[in-house]
């Protein structure tokens, strides 16, 4: 049995205030035939209760996702805690086909835990997996986090993304001459937030550093909108540009040493790309309309943009270093398509798509540029902000409900929705953090 | 002399520009505007330039006419458009003028759009707009070190929910003080 000590980095929680706009997950649309899979509450060795239920964590996890469904601690015919208590056959009666237990230990007035798991394929009678991972009570989430990993991994073959985190903006209406921005980070379900900034002038666009270590944004906070990069964990920031007009944008290069981002400096807004270690500023598009929405191909050698050249949004494509004539355009079949990024696979094109003139509905599409198939994966009608989870299971999305800005996900098949309602505020503008460990 | 006749180029724009502005006009069936501004059905009153031996009490009108246009701070846009309504002529002008006359006010021209289309988007639409109206007042008058732009996109309401009558008031261009 492995043993691992979790994210000895637990100063990070310290350093920012929790944030009142606490977000859960509620599960929107689910699969037909989701995986049947038995998780026993963990048993609970030694003294105290714990803040946090670890097997209820993994459920939740799972569920989200829309790929498994967990059986009712009701229906169970026993609680086994360890593989020498695991009966196959009671397992197989209830029609499952993975079972997760496990056991807690604290030692008595300590602040450690110890979380033994194993997991199991009914049919195959087999265990898949089992470690004992050790942190302290303030990383039970993680743990729980981590166990969902592992499960998730051992059954689709995808890498979990339960440890990851989103940013996203807040925007908190007080009064008409008072609104707090606040910049917010979360684990992905939307718990444990926290706020990194908070303005009474606009804040925009967050975007991860590739290595997750830092945040670049867009606040107005001296008035006018310009680009900072943030360190999280120690909440240093430092202001990029101070171009006259727009600056706005900002996006990490997937090799984290340059920025791209838009500013208007000359006229209009155009797409530039800032190293960040000589700080050389390269201007990439050099047109009158407007040019914005920057994203990166995933080999690093090609911006994305928007461009409303032809009289609306459409998506174009340039090769860095090549001539500012010697753009692509890439979509065809929409009245506005805007604020794209590839997948993983340098081939499907997630945008914001609106089909028509008449109906200024936008919804949440992957274009494949090579067969030219669009799928729309929303339904709803202020989509935006589409953000990837690192394993490219998920997209996460700023949406409208009830009248309040909150942030759905959807799978990239468009099977499975999750909704993680927030209790305050309007919340936009998700940014999905690679993953952390 | 060349100042006089840039003096009289400048005058001669501001006619034409007039005139342009009261046939659009007339043509335009929008709703109200903000504002006690006159609709100007017709160009008799907007200049005194235009109307030879104007006695003291037509400038007493002007004066009042100015005044009003000047209280008109916010300027409404059509979706998706980013050109000012032509009912706004007159009144930027008079916009125009009061900056070309206390040449030591400064202002601010605040863009904002609606919700609908995305926020990066919305910023350059928000800025598009406030850089209409201040190519209009440069060109009336103004000077460029007197303004200062900037748009917050549809970051900064002035009417929260999805409505088409909040998008209205929503997508607008304010001159700020400052």
């Amino acid at each position: 049995m492995k043993l691992r000590h979790l994210f000895p980095a637990l100063a990070f929680w310290l350093i920012s205030l929790p944030s009142l706009a606490e977000l859960s997950i509620q599960i929107t649309q689910g699969i037909d035939n989701p995986i049947p899979i038995a998780i026993v509450p963990f048993s609970m060795q030694g003294s105290g209760i714990l803040s946090e239920d670890v097997s209820q964590i993994v459920t939740n996890d799972l569920e989200q996702v829309g790929e498994f469904r967990a059986l009712p601690p009701s229906n169970m015919l026993g609680l086994p805690s360890q593989e020498s208590e695991v009966f196959f056959r009671d397992w197989r009666i209830l029609a499952q086909d993975y079972l997760l237990v496990g056991r807690i230990d604290q030692a008595p007035g300590s602040q450690l835990v110890q979380v033994q798991y194993e997991f199991f394929d009914i049919n195959r009678e087999l265990k898949l997996a089992g470690e004992v991972l050790t942190g302290s009570v303030a990383q039970l989430r993680d743990i729980g986090h981590e166990i969902s990993n592992v499960v998730f991994e051992h059954v689709t073959g995808l890498r979990g993304a339960f440890t990851t985190q989103l940013l996203y903006i807040v925007s908190d209406y007080v009064s008409p001459e008072l609104t707090y921005f606040r910049l917010e980070k979360s684990d992905y379900d939307g718990q444990r937030s926290q706020v990194l900034l908070e303005s009474q002038e606009p804040v925009m666009s967050p975007s991860w550093s590739p290595n997750g270590q830092d945040v670049a944004y867009v606040s107005f906070e001296t008035d006018l909108p310009r680009i900072y990069i943030q360190n999280i964990a120690t909440g240093q920031k430092r202001q990029i540009t101070n171009y006259p007009n727009i600056n706005s944008s900002p996006v990490w290069s997937p090799d984290g040493t340059k920025l791209a981002m838009v500013l208007s400096k000359d006229g209009s807004p155009d797409i530039y790309v800032q190293d960040l270690v000589s700080n050389e500023l390269v201007r990439i598009t050099n047109h009158p309309a407007i040019e914005t929405e920057p994203s990166w191909t995933p080999d690093g050698r090609t911006v994305v943009f928007m461009s409303d050249r032809t009289g609306q949004p459409q998506i174009y494509q340039i090769a860095l270093g090549a001539s500012a004539f010697d753009v692509e355009r890439l979509t065809y079949d929409c009245f506005q398509c805007a604020k794209a990024k590839f997948l993983p696979d340098g081939v499907n094109l997630m945008h914001v798509r609106r089909e028509t003139r008449q109906n200024p509905s936008y919804q949440i599409a992957i274009l494949n540029i090579e067969t030219l198939r669009v799928i729309t994966l929303t339904d709803t009608s202020l989509d935006e902000s589409p953000s990837l989870a690192p394993n490219g299971s998920m997209i996460m999305y700023a949406t409208k409900y009830n009248g309040r800005g909150v942030l759905d996900a959807v799978s990239i098949d468009g099977r499975v929705k999750f909704r993680l309602p927030s209790t305050q505020g309007d919340v936009r503008e998700p940014a999905w953090s690679p993953f952390l460990n | 002399m060349a100042k006089q006749s840039m003096q009289f180029l400048k005058v001669g724009l501001i006619i034409s520009l007039f005139t342009l502005a009261a046939c659009s006009s007339s043509s335009d069936v929008e709703d109200a505007t903000e504002g006690n501004q006159s609709a100007s059905g017709n160009n008799s009153g907007s200049s005194a330039t235009t109307n030879p031996g104007g006695s003291g009490n037509q400038l007493t009108q002007d004066q009042i006419r100015a005044q009003a246009a000047l209280r008109q701070t916010i300027f409404y846009f059509e979706f998706d458009i980013a050109e000012f309504d032509a009912g706004d002529r007159d009144t930027l002008t008079f916009h125009a003028r009061d900056l070309a006359t206390n040449t030591g006010k400064r202002i601010r021209l605040e863009g904002h759009a609606d919700e609908r289309g995305t926020r990066e988007y919305n910023l350059a639409l928000g800025e598009r707009r406030a850089n209409g109206i201040l190519n209009y007042l440069i060109v009336n008058g103004a000077s460029r070190s007197q303004i200062e732009v900037v748009s917050y996109g549809e970051e900064q309401p002035a009417v929260s929910g999805s409505s088409e009558g909040a998008y209205r008031q929503n997508r607008r261009v304010e001159i700020v003080g400052r």
